[in-house]
């Protein structure tokens, strides 16, 4: 595994409002030729910065905006339906993301994300409305004590991650080591349907 | 004795370790298909920590997604899209020669898209835990099994491990009551369903599909339906195992044979939903009510019936959504001129979804300057289908047949339409340039995509399919 450790994040965001989000967008399919994972974050959105004939999109949202103080993402809801693929949390780790806040985030891609140092966070109705209406607020994200807050706007939130993912954010726990510390049950099982 | 369902029971039988406050189940897998797009990199992740897969013998590789479905030129070379694309073909057979997986090459008379394979050779059968690096694994729940779309990390760990950390999903029942009407299919049935719970509406579940309408479909149509699970945001969806499924299976290369088949049919008859098993979530579904389907915007539950309208847009999304498509609410879909059809992917491309089309298709011509592809689900299906003739069907009606392969469903192998187009597609996403860039595409039944290629708009399929 090759992220950071997540720590406490303070970013500003990046505001995309629209409702279903797919991974076809995220990272269109032609990028996914590739056999690394590596450097896929200039195919981030790509037909939404580039036009057809991958000229730059004036009316683009990524625009003049600096990746490394806007690291938030925040998106309507049923973000990263579609595909499996995990080019997309990798695309958007790599393009500069350390966390989504959606209302609603789709499983796979929720899942995909948490092994890649990106945060899926998943906030009240509320607060969704408030971040959506609010694109460049500065947040702070604490993920030890699931809590999300916007500075300057005294709103706050809380967000529950699934634990064993937690863990692995941020005390650098390996799934893949925590699944083979379990072979002698794993083996005891294949025994015993044999 | 706690009532079960048929997931309850699927789980617990998978259950290595199971799961805890904090850690999730770890859960056996039974069947790990892989293919070209999504296991490099789970590959790489092994040979970093000198890991080997542990269980060969229950790993399939298949390649489609990348791959060309137009022939190979005069010299014996592939038309691939790009270079990378042939690696990544290269990559998988060096990676399966490797650990020593079994992989359907090209040429291989068993290869095709993954999920029409699995299938198709018997190796996904009830009872079963499976998945791949695919969303659309759900397909394989049509046989009673729990199968899921997994990312490359946890393709990874099934190799090194053959299991996935995983909480149990919330469950849905969805029941379609009553009977389908005449023209009227699979394909129907998902977009009714997922026009009436959303495109999120199966997020956290794993459905089970019931009731009349289900039972009646043959295994085809019901791997159609589970195929479109995840279009309503659910990793799996399953179909209770029963006489349908058997007699499909019967026979197939890596189906039981002889005794064992006699036990393994007597254990498949116990995997149903028992009376009175809970569920988180019980949907409805009218099947009775359900038309010929399209689809409108740019999601999959913009969905409704090819003999009405689109429904006025009201929110900004909706409203840039029909900008996009050029579909605008209160005109009748017969109304919008088709550029395209395509007829395949893991949604729609098998033998049954073939004899659909191929019905309409008969005696008749795709509309002057439309272009059609039909692209069958794998090698078996190609040639049922051409011991049949309905390749000259389709050849005779201006249509392409094509290779196998994934084709323009992800549109990653060439195969895609040109900016603007709208293309009436069989396959599962109507997602903004999901078929090349700036393609509205139009999704809908087999028989309702051939229809639309004959007039060249969007069409009503059943005054074709009532005609003798």
């Amino acid at each position: 595994m090759s992220f950071e450790p997540f720590e406490i994040l303070r970013s500003r965001t990046i505001v995309l409002p629209q409702k279903n989000i797919d991974t076809d967008q995220i990272i269109p399919a032609r990028f996914l030729t590739t056999t690394s994972r590596k450097g896929l974050g200039k195919a981030a959105f790509y037909d939404w910065r580039y036009d057809v004939d991958g000229r730059p999109r004036n009316s683009s949202i990524f625009n003049g905006v600096d990746p490394d103080t806007h690291r938030i993402l925040v998106a309507g809801s049923n973000f990263g339906c579609g595909s499996s693929r995990e080019h997309a949390p990798w695309a958007l780790y790599d393009f500069g993301f350390r966390a989504v806040i959606s209302s609603d985030i789709a499983d796979i891609f929720k899942s995909n994300a948490l092994k890649n140092g990106l945060l899926p966070i998943e906030v009240d109705d509320e607060t969704h409305e408030y971040l959506l209406s609010h694109p460049g607020a500065e947040v702070v994200v604490d993920l030890e004590k699931e809590l999300v807050g916007v500075l300057g706007g005294g709103k706050s939130a809380t967000f529950k991650v699934e634990a064993f993912a937690r863990r692995c954010l941020l005390d650098g726990v390996d799934p893949l080591g925590h699944i083979m510390n379990q072979t002698d049950a794993i083996k005891a099982y294949e025994e015993a349907r044999a | 004795m706690t009532a079960k369902s048929l997931f309850d029971k699927l789980w617990e039988r998978h259950v290595v370790v199971p799961e805890a406050e904090d850690s999730p189940a770890v859960l056996y897998i039974d069947l790990h298909l892989i293919h070209e797009v999504t296991s490099p990199q789970a590959f790489t992740a092994l040979a970093e920590r000198g890991l080997k897969v542990r269980r060969p013998d229950l790993t399939l590789g298949t390649l489609d997604h990348s791959t060309p479905t137009l022939p190979a030129n005069a010299k014996g070379e592939l038309p691939y899209a790009t270079p990378e694309a042939k690696a990544q073909v290269e990559q998988l057979r060096k990676n399966c020669e490797e650990h020593g997986v079994m992989l359907l090459d090209l040429g291989d008379p068993r290869r095709g898209i993954v999920h029409v394979v699995g299938p198709e050779l018997g190796a996904t059968q009830p009872g079963k835990t499976i998945v791949c690096g695919d969303s659309h694994t759900s397909t394989h729940g049509a046989f009673g099994a729990l199968a899921f779309g997994i990312g490359t990390t946890e393709v990874g760990h099934v190799l090194a491990t053959q299991c996935v950390l995983q909480r149990k999903p919330k469950s849905m029942r969805v029941t379609f009551e009553g009977k389908l009407q005449p023209g009227v299919g699979a394909k129907d049935m998902a977009l009714a369903m997922i026009a009436q719970i959303g495109a999120d509406g199966g997020q956290g579940y794993a459905i089970e599909f019931a009731g009349e309408a289900v039972r009646g479909l043959s295994m085809d149509g019901r791997m159609t339906l589970c195929n479109m699970s995840i279009e309503a945001g659910a990793r799996s969806g399953m179909v209770a195992p029963d006489e349908t499924t058997f007699e499909w299976l019967k026979g197939r290369d890596f189906s039981p044979k002889g005794e064992a088949w006699d036990a393994a049919v007597a254990d498949w008859r116990s995997l149903t939903t028992e009376e009175g098993a809970h569920f988180d979530k019980e949907v409805v579904v009218d099947a009775a009510a359900i038309h010929p389907m399209v689809t409108y915007g740019v999601s999959p539950d913009a969905a409704a019936p090819v003999d009405g309208e689109a429904p006025m847009a009201s929110t900004e999304v909706e409203r840039s959504a029909a900008e996009y498509m050029r579909i605008n609410g209160g005109k009748p879909f017969h109304d919008t001129a088709v550029d395209r059809v395509f007829i395949g992917s893991c949604t729609n491309s098998r033998l049954s979804d073939l004899r659909e089309a191929a019905k309409v298709f008969a005696g008749r011509h795709v509309k002057n300057g439309l272009i059609a592809l039909v692209v069958p689900g794998s090698e078996a299906v190609r040639r049922a289908a051409e011991e049949e003739g309905l390749d000259r069907i389709f050849i005779d009606a201006g249509a392409e047949w094509r290779e196998p392969g994934c084709s323009m469903c992800i549109a990653m192998n060439g195969d895609q339409g040109a900016p603007g187009e709208l293309v009436v597609s069989t396959s599962n996403r109507n997602f903004v340039g999901r078929q090349g860039k700036g393609v509205r595409t139009v999704l809908a039944s087999p028989a309702t995509a051939a229809a639309s290629a004959i007039e060249g708009r969007i069409a009503d399929p059943r005054p074709y399919l009532s005609a003798v």
